[in-house]
Formats: structure tokens, sequence, C-alpha cells
């Protein structure tokens, strides 16, 4: 019985971590479609959306076989429980991948327009978070997870300045309010892939502890 | 017919007056019902059923509990969990003193039900089974008719006439769920029923004399996924008017029919708690590792 959960388990780990390396890629070419011009990128990212939800759909019916089948509790429901969770949570991440790369071809047209320079540190950041909680749920760390879910506030600020900055760019050059526009809204993807990230790092605090952390003001990292 | 006990006498000692299920169902419904809050944040602590405070107990030299600490609320379901041989049906056995039978076996310590002292030498072992009952993980209905198996312990333990004799089997029949499976036949052998239904004759018997706990050793573990189904069930029901306190192998029941869940181990209880949080997120490794399967 035990050996079968087992079994199962590292089963779904593993898609779990194979679709987590895809959606890095998508994020990571999405980003480099909108700040380097690379519309191919932009290209393949939109294409490999649709894998991504397969793969989202199968992991999610794995976890629901072993729920049926194996009824786990304590840390075993945990982990199918974090599982299903971080499953959305890329899930929506790649599809944000992909209104930044449809961003990035609106952008096409204009190509005058100045990408605000903090993009590109909003987008590491929020990559960054990504990778990390994803080792942090591989390496069950919890303080790696809180220091994730702080990092969320300097992509919130961020995000706030690049609006601000567009804001003073369609005031002073009107001709900028259309590329402006989906600029902005790329801005405020990247900092929802930020949110996901920082859900997945709250779904790692579950795991290993059991508390829901969600809503609650964020205890600073112990170490 | 109503859902009412029928009234009866005690043979010699009023102050033995088993309450009518009416005067059960009253109280229920005004003395022990929680007020209601109406935001739902607090409520109050129930009142405690089974204390046990210190209880060693030893059979001739080997010590089988140690140091047991545990409180049992009324009408709630306690759900005992553990390896093979980790004490939880001694414990039980102990409660209803079932032990006064076996030789060199003695207990030390704190178990009282209510203000009665259960292990206290002056303390009627009748009148301790009649408030404790108990059902095995066997059926073990007497090889008498299905009315005189139910008819056994009012017959011994109240003066009744015969109409509310009548009347308290059938009560006690229905409460059971299965008065409608065995109304036809109440003066059948009792053996001539499945193993399902046993069981619940079992159950009805052990109500019949008005008990205040019932304790229930793996009640389901001879029986088929429906009648399990329906023990529990059954479980869910006695336990707006019982305290049941269950030992079961199934991690599954435990986590379905219990409000509490304790887990002994090698004699002693490792953690006791609320059966979600046991379930969900155990404090202690050897209750995880127990529940997710990994050891007993």
């Amino acid at each position: 019985m035990t050996k079968h959960l087992q079994r199962d388990l590292e089963s779904v780990y593993n898609d779990l971590l194979s679709l987590s390396a895809k959606v890095e890629e998508m994020i990571d070419r999405a980003a480099s479609a909108l700040l380097e011009r690379r519309h191919d990128l932009a290209a393949k990212v939109i294409a490999a959306d649709e894998a991504v939800d397969r793969r989202e759909v199968r992991i999610e019916e794995e976890c629901l076989k072993i729920l049926a089948l194996h009824q786990p509790v304590a840390i075993d429901l945990r982990r199918i429980a974090s599982v299903m969770k971080i499953n959305n949570d890329l899930e929506r991440i790649a599809d944000l991948a992909v209104n930044i790369a449809e961003r990035s071809l609106s952008l096409d047209e204009f190509l005058h327009f100045p990408v605000p320079q903090k993009m590109s540190r909003m987008v590491s950041l929020s990559t960054q978070m990504v990778r990390d909680s994803l080792d942090a749920f591989v390496n069950l760390d919890t303080s790696a997870a809180k220091r994730i879910m702080s990092m969320d506030d300097s992509i919130n600020e961020l995000n706030v300045e690049v609006i601000q900055e567009l804001q003073s760019l369609m005031q002073s050059q009107p001709e900028m309010v259309v590329p402006a526009l989906h600029c902005f809204s790329a801005s405020r993807h990247i900092e929802r892939i930020g949110d996901h990230a920082t859900n997945i790092a709250e779904d790692v605090i579950y795991l290993v502890a059991g508390d829901i952390v969600r809503h609650k003001p964020i205890q600073p990292p112990s170490s | 017919m109503s859902d009412t006990l029928p009234n009866r006498e005690q043979p010699d000692s009023p102050a033995q007056e088993v309450p009518t299920a009416k005067e059960q169902d009253v109280a229920l419904s005004t003395k022990h019902s929680p007020p209601a809050f109406e935001d739902g944040t607090e409520t109050p602590e129930p009142a405690i059923s089974l204390r046990y405070e210190r209880l060693n107990t030893w059979y001739g030299a080997f010590q089988a509990l140690h140091d047991v600490h545990m409180n049992v609320p009324q009408r709630q379901v306690m759900a005992l969990i553990g390896p093979s041989g980790c004490g939880k049906s001694t414990l039980l056995r102990w409660t209803n003193r079932m032990n006064d039978t076996v030789p060199d076996a003695r207990a030390d310590g704190v178990l009282q039900l209510d203000d009665l002292d259960i292990l206290a030498r002056s303390t009627d072992v009748v009148d301790l089974r009649r408030r404790v009952g108990m059902v095995f993980q066997k059926p073990n209905p007497f090889p008498k008719s299905i009315y005189d198996n139910v008819a056994f312990g009012p017959k011994l333990h109240l003066k009744i006439a015969r109409h509310e004799l009548d009347e308290l089997v059938e009560w006690s029949l229905r409460k059971a769920a299965v008065w409608d499976e065995v109304k036809d036949r109440l003066h059948q052998p009792a053996l001539s029923l499945s193993g399902g239904q046993q069981q619940r004759l079992c159950i009805a018997r052990a109500i019949a004399t008005g008990p205040e706990v019932l304790l229930m050793d793996e009640p389901c573990s001879a029986l088929d996924p429906a009648s399990t189904a329906r023990i529990e069930d059954l479980i869910f029901e006695l336990k707006q008017q019982y305290t049941i306190v269950i030992v079961t192998h199934n991690m599954q029941q435990a986590s379905r029919v219990s409000d509490r869940t304790a887990f002994f181990y090698q004699g002693r209880v490792v953690e006791v708690g609320e059966t979600t949080d046991i379930f969900t997120r155990p404090q202690k490794k050897e209750t995880e590792d127990y529940v997710t399967g990994k050891f007993g």
C-alpha cells in the first residue's frame, strides 16, 4: 500500500517538476520577446501553451486518482494537496507568459517605444521567485519559502513605478498611448507571476508545517 | 412507535434510575446542548464523560499501559488507534472492568466515569456495565431469540412490565437501525441473522440498559463494506445520546466516525487531539508515520 502510494507520488512529482521546467522556459522566452523584441520567441511561447494545459489536466487526474485509491492522510495528504495547487499556479503562470508574449507582438508595430528598464528587473525577480519556489518545494525549505513571499513586495513596488513611468510618458507623448497600454498590461502580468510564485511558497509552508498562511502577515525567515 | 424509551422502575435502588430516552433527549436539547453563538466562533468546552489520569496497568510483570492521561468528552466519538499490542483494547477492558476476571491483571491511577471511580473496590461492576456497554469485534449474540437478546439486560437490571419490555426492545432495535429487518422474526434465533445484522443486534442489546458510554472494539472488522457503512452511520446517530470509544485498525474509519483520536504506541498515549488534526497535521513523528502507513 505504502509502496504503491510512494511510487504514484514520485511519478506525479516528476510530472510537476517537468511542467515547472517548461513554464520557467516560457517566462524566460516571453521576457526576451518583450525586452529584446524577439517575436520568434513570442510565437514559441504561445505555441507551448496547449501542451502545458494538457499536462496540467493530466497531473490533476493523477492526483485525483491517488486521492481516490490511496486516501492519503497527514504528510501524504498535504503532498497531494500541494501538488494540485502548485499545478494550478504553474498553468496560470504559463497563461501569463502567453499574455506577455502577445503584448510583445503588439509592441512590434512601435519599434521606437522605450520599454521601461525597471521591467527587466521585474522579470528577473519574478523568474527567480518561480524557480526558487519550486526549489523550496523540492527541498521542503520553509525559510526559502518565506524569503520568496517577501520578494513579492519588491515586484509590486517596481510595478507601481513602471505604471507611474508609463503614465508620465502617455501624458508627455500622446502618440505613445497605445504601446504604453500594451506595456502596462505586460507589467501587470509580470506582477501576477510573482503572486503565483508566492502562492507556491505558501503551499510549501502548508506542506511542511500544515499551516495555511495565506492572507496572514509574513513572518520573517528564521535564518 | 415514538422514539421514546418506556418508563421503567429499578428493582431495588431508586438512585440507579435510568433516565428515559425522552428525558435524555430533553436533557440533550436543554442542559447539554451548547448555546448558539451568532458568529459561530466560540463553543463551550464539552463535559467530560471518561477521565483517565496517570493510569498504569499490568498483566503480571508486564506493564501494558504507562501513565495514560486522556479525557473523553460527553457525546463525542473517541477513536483509539495504534499497532497491535499497543494497549488500546486493554484500556477498553479496564473501562468496564472486564480485566477483573484476568488473573494478575492490576491497575493503578484514576479512571472515572463522571463521579464514579471505576477502579474502586466498592464499585458495583454489574451497575458499571449497565452504564458502560461493550460491542466486540466479532458479533456475539446469545444463542437465544432476537427478542431475548435485547430483553436480557433490562430483565436483569430493571423491574419492567411485559408490555414495557416489548416497547423497550423495539426502541433499542430501532435505535440500532435493525428493527425493520427483524421485526417480523423477533422470536427466531439471533444466530440466523447476517453478520452485520448480528452486530447491530449487539448494539441494540448494549443500549437497551440505558448506558452512558459505548465501548466498541473493532466493531466492523468482521463485516462487509455495506454493513460497515451502516454501523458507521449508526455511530453518528448514537453519539447524539452516548459517549463512544471505538478501537479501530481502519484509519479511514477512525477519520470518518470520530471527533477525537488518540494514538497509542507501546502502552503510551503518543498523541491525542481533534481527529482532523491527527489526520492532516499530526504533531508527533510517530503519529505521522503510523497514520501514513509507514509502520504498524
